[in-house]
């Protein structure tokens, strides 16, 4: 048999979704980004919502989110992608807005910004990718870097005295009234990602359906600064950030409904 | 025409934003200025036109609100006084560099720092010259009475529109403050999201429609060239304003010796000093720009070639003076540019204008 | 013709508010006003003062260095302002805050006992209206019928009913002002 007769339409299995462009990714080999930006890429094509999708891109390594999905975007300052969707959702209440935001941006220089934006029930979703680093600037610590974690600025390991404590911002995040969903996932399996896709699609669906905010965090693998090949990356996540970051739902239910927040 | 009221300067620009078609307003209360959100809670505009308006939780989320909507081609504004505009800086900055319309108001009050609450002009430099990082200039529109914090909220989106570039309405507490006789604007509708398809449907990231690219805001480019690029049609655009919005007005000007400049309330003060110095005998015009950036160089440099001298009165340390100096200057004239002004929330009062006038620009 | 007018007493003495109703009465008799108040820290329980100013032309400065006529309301005030009065100018008081009596010779000076006459009326809120009488009685810079114009621009409408006891009150004040010679 010759490929031309393989490579048939009838027999296609599998295929860039859509709503991805053809730029070339700029991610690292191995890196979570990716993943999640094709998961979004489908879920905009299954949800047939390109037309109404305003995407928030960060600072990060994922500020060229843009490049790859094919809505409009519109790209923030650093940690402030949670007022830009506020402006945008409030002055447009019929559009879907999403913000997809790294652990420095969100947890740290934009505490404020999200934390305010939870607590009023902004109608947006949140892609929320913990990595446990800085990626962009070179592997520094994040405010979720694990205790003992080396990175540039932590080259003894996170120190409690001099560091802080990881912050688990998602559990912070969940208190507040103004959330309906609030989940923590990851990509580093098949069936993790099918898992994610589906959190994703329900964030994205609350959304729609004005339920307030919506918060996907996405436990990510950096192999690159964590100076491990991605299949030791993936182990190391399950071995030191699950105990800490545990995957699952933490709230589902609807906003400013204590009932609905479930201690994990 | 609107009706005739007397109002504060703070409430007219809440009023004046609802009736030219705003959508969103976005801000944190700091005094002098917190009536502008408090006139647009209370009036509930959301009930009469759809305006959206939002208390923020930092002058930082405030601005970046502004960047999200106006991204959209939402006609939207946001206000404060000088310590939450340094806060803003930075999303100014990126409002600029995303070449995005917007509303600035800043009612400037004394600083550094926490500083005074009363009226001052000492965020001039921060005003004309950027603020934020980064090469781009705000148009700068700077009212002197109740009745210009009216009309500006209109010209300023205008400008903002015809630039996509951010207007700041430059204003003081005592402007603020200070009830006048207003007449109001009559309202426009805001815009439906067919016009703004039609006008912005070229940059407005409104979701992308089948028959176009999609649209992405950002001040972003990873490539020095075309960043370059980016900077030189900015340039352009500064070029522009400066050949074609210019705006500026002359007071007794026509047989003067000696020109008094200055703008927002010390321009009222002046006015009135020069009435006092012609009675004693002295030819005194008042030049008050009115647009600070671009700023009224050519008319200064036109004068510079007749007249004795300029003194320019500010509510700050001597700013303004240095763009009268190069404008002077740039005219090839060498006649004297002083300066005299009061700082830390304090106004000058029109004879201590007079008195040195009298010291620094005539007797010397 | 413009009227450069400076209003002092204690914040809760009606100092403002006694200002905005005269500045829309100018505003409905045709003229352009002015309103600058004293705002901030220094309102709070001590002084209160507005700068008014009325003019049939453009009007510059609202920073005044002499005033054409100043309303005292307290002795504060009257340390503060009695000298900033124009030569020639006007000087209206009530006693009752004063401990000391005004001293110029140069200018026309005039008394309100605005919180007897207040308290007689049966409400000691409409005060400055009585004030605001016996000081259109000494500058009549604009006539009743503006004034009731401004009180229904100035006052929500659900205390629009309180417009006759306001009235009434400008009306008592400019029957009862009192010339005073100093010696
Ligand atoms: C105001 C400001 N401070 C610092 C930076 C530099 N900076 C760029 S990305 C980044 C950290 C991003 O980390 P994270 O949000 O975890 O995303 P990741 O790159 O790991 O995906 C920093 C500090 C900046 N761009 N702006």
């Amino acid at each position: 048999m010759d490929v031309k007769d393989i490579i048939k339409p009838e027999n296609l299995v599998y295929e860039k979704p859509g709503m991805l462009t053809a730029n070339t990714m700029h991610y690292c080999p191995g890196c979570s980004h990716g993943v999640v930006h094709k998961l979004i890429a489908e879920i905009i094509e299954d949800l047939g919502i390109q037309e109404k999708t305003i995407g928030v891109a960060p600072v990060g390594c994922s500020v060229f989110a843009y490049n790859y999905i094919d809505i409009d975007w519109q790209e923030a300052a650093h940690g402030r992608a949670p007022a830009l969707a506020t402006g945008i959702s409030r002055t447009n209440p019929d559009k879907i807005v999403f913000t997809y935001q790294g652990d420095g941006d969100l947890a740290s220089i934009g505490t404020a910004e999200i934390m305010h934006a939870c607590n009023r029930g902004e109608n947006f979703a949140v892609i929320f990718i913990n990595n446990g680093i800085y990626g962009m600037t070179g592997g520094q610590m994040a405010p979720t870097t694990l205790l003992g974690q080396v990175t540039a600025t932590t080259p003894y390991g996170r120190d409690a005295e001099r560091n802080g404590y990881p912050l688990k911002i998602t559990e912070l995040i969940a208190q507040l009234p103004g959330t309906s969903y609030v989940t923590r996932q990851s990509v580093h399996t098949p069936a993790a990602i099918r898992r994610c896709k589906k959190a994703i699609t329900k964030a994205f669906e609350a959304a729609m359906d004005k339920k307030g905010t919506s918060f996907v965090e996405v436990v990510s693998t950096c192999n690159m600064n964590w100076k491990m090949t991605p299949v030791q990356a993936n182990q190391w996540m399950e071995e030191n950030m699950f105990p800490f970051y545990p995957p699952g739902d933490i709230k589902d239910g609807s906003k400013a409904d204590p009932a609905s927040f479930k201690q994990n | 025409m609107g009706e005739l009221k007397l109002m504060k300067g703070n409430e007219v620009i809440a009023e004046a934003a609802i009736r030219c078609g705003c959508d969103g307003y976005f801000g944190y209360p700091i005094t002098p200025q917190s009536e502008v959100m408090e006139t647009l809670m209370a009036r509930e505009p959301w009930n009469e036109t759809g305006m959206v308006v939002l208390q923020a939780e930092s002058e930082v989320a405030s601005i970046n609100m502004v960047y999200g909507a106006a991204a959209t081609g939402k006609k939207v504004m946001t206000s404060s006084s000088s310590p939450g505009i340094s806060l803003m800086a930075e999303g100014i900055s990126y409002i600029a560099g995303a070449e995005l319309p917007c509303v600035i108001v800043n009612v400037q009050r004394g600083g550094p720092g926490l500083g005074t609450i009363q009226p001052s002009q000492a965020d001039y430099f921060q005003s004309v010259k950027g603020g934020g990082h980064g090469d781009y200039h705000l148009i700068v529109l700077a009212p002197a009475s109740v009745q210009e914090m009216n009309d500006f909220v209109d010209l300023g989106f205008q400008l903002a529109f015809k630039y996509r570039n951010p207007s700041m309405i430059l204003a003081d507490g005592a402007i603020g403050q200070m009830m006048e006789k207003v007449q109001l604007s009559d309202f426009k509708p805001r815009m439906t999201a067919e016009e703004i398809d039609a006008k912005y449907g070229s940059w407005a990231t409104n979701g992308k429609k089948p028959n176009r690219e999609r649209n992405i805001a950002t001040s972003l480019e990873m490539d020095s060239a075309k960043m370059e690029a980016n900077n030189k049609r900015f340039q352009e655009k500064y070029a522009k304003m400066q050949a074609e919005d210019v705006l500026y007005e002359t007071i007794r000007c026509d047989d003067a010796e000696y020109i008094l400049v200055a703008f927002g309330v010390s321009s009222r003060i002046c006015q009135k000093a020069v009435d006092i110095a012609r009675e004693k005998g002295m030819k005194v015009g008042l030049l008050r720009p009115i647009t600070l950036f671009p700023f009224p160089k050519q008319i200064i440099g036109e004068m510079a070639k007749r007249v004795k001298g300029f003194m320019t009165v500010e509510m700050n340390a001597g700013q303004m003076i240095e763009d009268v100096q190069l404008s002077v200057g740039c005219a090839g004239c060498a006649v004297p540019v002083k300066y005299f002004g009061r700082m830390g929330g304090i106004i000058p009062t029109p004879s201590e204008v007079v008195q040195a006038l009298e010291q620094k620009l005539i007797g010397g | 013709m413009t009227e450069e007018l400076i209003i002092a007493g204690f914040g809760g003495q009606g100092v403002l508010s006694m200002g905005k109703i005269l500045a829309y009465s100018g505003v409905m008799a045709g003229q352009e006003v002015t309103w600058f108040p004293s705002y901030g820290p220094e309102m709070r329980g001590g002084t209160a003062n507005v700068t008014v100013i009325l003019s049939d032309k453009r009007i510059s400065s609202p920073i005044i260095n002499e005033f054409d006529t100043a309303i005292i309301l307290n002795q504060q005030s009257m340390d503060k302002f009695e000298k900033m009065v124009k030569p020639g100018g006007t000087l209206l008081y009530d006693p009752n805050g004063i401990t000391r009596n005004p001293e110029r010779t140069d200018i026309n000076l005039f008394k309100i006992d605005g919180t007897k006459i207040a308290a007689d009326l049966g409400n000691v809120k409409i005060f400055n209206m009585v004030v605001l009488g016996a000081y259109l009685k000494a500058k009549p810079v604009v006539n009743i019928d503006s004034v009731e114009k401004g009180l229904q621009q100035s006052l929500p409408a659900r205390h629009h009913k309180l417009i006759p006891l306001n009235l009434a009150a400008v009306q008592k004040g400019y029957e009862l002002l009192e010339s005073v010679t100093t010696l």
